[in-house]
């Protein structure tokens, strides 16, 4: 995101000089022209995101009573804490299944020919516009207990193994729905790396499985923090592939939450758990860009 | 030799990873066409039955429809929304306030998909606008602009604002240098910025689900309610069908992309 946002603000001098600009007086008038034409977007968020997402934060502490009720209500009772343990130890697991399939696939591509690396681009990128319901019904098809990978299983002598309604199903769906998130931010900074440093640390006597460990692994940490941070946070609000693949009895946060508000109306539990979820987001994004910083700085001092 | 080993090793994983990434989801393509009741793989024998089964239910015609619509609907209010938004942002010189409005810009891919739905589903509620094609709209809009937003940006970075000096020192006014010489050249962000919010609603399952109502549903939350009560085949022609219609749109819009990269 940090990518996206610098190069938004320069330019502007530039342009604001532009000759065919009259006097001082109607310049003041117009100078404020950029920011009127995002203000149209502006307000669609304030109006459609911004104040329903505020509204369930208040009424977390406002309904049905004020007061922190709902807070209470949430962490009181045992099973919707392990509700939310089971939350995080999901997302975990499914951020590293992630990174042990990603690093070698984002390196692949960093040494493969252009051609090669176009199409490994495709194979990740097409996924990530794969309509989700698709792709949770495939794994569906896929996972059932007469489907084709415990038909394979059995050829020899496996099985079957009940894989849908199973914390293991949920994982294989959602691994395989959350490795674009992986994969492109280990390519960009991977690719950004000088392989020249490798050759370095080869001719100075380093085996290139210890050149690799000790110099290339250690340079693309920022890509992993990265992709982990993005994996994490997705996976903690995924609804679609847990509600279909796993089982009722199992729920994570954002299938409790459905079954609170769709089901039972309880629009303050929802909104108490819509805030333990956003304060866990938050402080990983913010624990992600302490890390970046810390990391920056102390390349810049290696310097 | 245990360099090539290595190499050996490293392309073969990176073979399976990619199978892993996209054979799975091919498997709705053959069941479509399947002449069992059940989801079975591999069909046993051939039909084209669960795609008339598709187009003769109006449940599914209606839901195909409906998303076309919305999608179109969403595709042009983001599009045209986004556009003037990241071209707002690249001229903006103000450098703080310009970041301040990226964050809310781009904040719906960060926060999480339920917590927007239920916030939407309490306001939407509340305005009498849960169920209907305007709180469709509008819900999708929120969600496919952070799309819009980043693919204009990155076709505006590569463009020279030089050309919008000339435009100007020769005589051609904001709009028209806009209308004229940037539009064109950054034709190809905006496009594929219009597919990808096309796409975005057309997938989207979490807040419709919440605001959807029996006379208005979308194809993804007709799919999710007979994921839920049947195991229909009918499913898997419906899957074949999205799979066919995003992954032309997504060809297309990263074509675009990869050709504005080329162009830099």
């Amino acid at each position: 995101m940090a990518a996206l946002l610098s190069p938004l603000s320069p330019s502007g001098p530039a342009a604001a000089a532009a000759p065919g600009e009259k006097g001082a007086g109607s310049r003041r008038g117009t100078r404020n022209w950029p920011f009127l034409l995002i203000v149209p977007a502006l307000l669609v968020l304030l109006a459609v995101f911004a104040y329903p997402v505020a509204q369930t934060f208040v009424s977390a502490f406002t309904t049905p009573t004020p007061g922190t009720g709902n807070f209470a209500w949430f962490f009181g009772s045992p099973a919707n804490v392990a509700v939310l343990t089971r939350t995080f130890s999901t997302a975990l697991w499914a951020t590293v299944i992630c990174l042990c399939l990603a690093y070698p696939y984002a390196y692949l591509m960093t040494v493969a020919s252009p051609r090669a690396r176009a199409a490994l681009l495709l194979i990740v990128m097409l996924p990530f516009w794969t309509s989700l319901m698709v792709r949770t019904f495939a794994w569906l098809v896929l996972l059932q207990d007469t489907g084709v990978v415990n038909g394979f299983l059995g050829l020899f002598g496996l099985g079957p193994v009940s894989l849908v309604r199973t914390q293991a199903g949920v994982l294989i769906g959602m691994v395989q729905i959350l490795m674009p998130f992986m994969v492109l931010p280990l390519y960009s900074v991977m690719s950004g790396i000088d392989r020249r440093l490798l050759t370095a640390a080869e001719s100075l006597g380093a085996r290139p499985l210890v050149a690799l460990l000790r110099v290339f692994v250690p340079l693309s940490l920022p890509g992993v923090a990265a992709g982990a941070t993005m994996v994490f946070i997705t996976s903690l609000g995924f609804y679609v592939t847990p509600a279909l693949l796993g089982s009722p009895g199992e729920a994570l946060i954002s299938q409790f939450m459905y079954t609170q508000v769709s089901g039972m109306l309880m629009w303050g539990r929802g909104g108490a758990m819509a805030v333990v979820l956003f304060a866990a987001t938050l402080l990983l994004i913010g624990l992600l860009g302490l890390a970046m910083r810390a990391g920056r700085r102390s390349r810049a001092s290696a310097r | 030799m245990s360099a090539r080993l290595a190499r050996a090793a490293l392309w073969i994983t990176g073979a399976l990873v990619a199978a892993w990434l996209v054979a799975p989801t091919l498997v709705v393509i053959p069941l479509g066409f399947t002449d069992k009741v059940s989801l079975t793989f591999p069909p046993t024998g051939w039909s084209t039955r669960w795609y008339a089964n598709f187009f003769g239910d109006p449940a599914w015609t209606a839901a195909l429809a409906n998303s076309v619509l919305v999608g179109v609907l969403v595709a042009v209010v983001a599009t045209t929304l986004g556009t003037a938004a990241a071209f707002g942002l690249s001229r903006w010189t103000n450098g703080r306030g310009a970041a301040a409005a990226s964050v809310l810009l781009l904040a719906p891919m960060i926060v999480p998909g339920i917590i927007l739905a239920i916030g939407i589903y309490a306001v939407f509620l509340k305005l009498g606008l849960a169920g209907t094609l305007a709180g469709f709209v509008a819900a999708h809009t929120v969600l496919a602009l952070p799309f819009v937003v980043v693919s204009v940006t990155a076709s505006l970075r590569t463009f020279d604002v030089r050309l919008e000096t000339a435009a100007a020192s020769l005589g051609a006014g904001r709009w028209a240098t806009f209308r004229q010489v940037t539009l064109p050249l950054i034709t190809p962000g905006v496009v594929s910025g219009a597919l990808f919010a096309f796409v975005t609603s057309f997938d989207e399952v979490v807040v419709s689900l919440f605001i959807q109502s029996p006379t208005l549903v979308t194809l993804p939350v007709q799919m999710y309610s007979s994921v839920t009560r049947e195991t229909d085949p009918t499913l898997a022609a419906a899957a074949t069908m999205i799979l066919v219609l995003t992954t032309v749109l997504v060809g297309g819009g990263l074509t675009l992309a990869a050709r504005r990269n080329r162009a830099r």
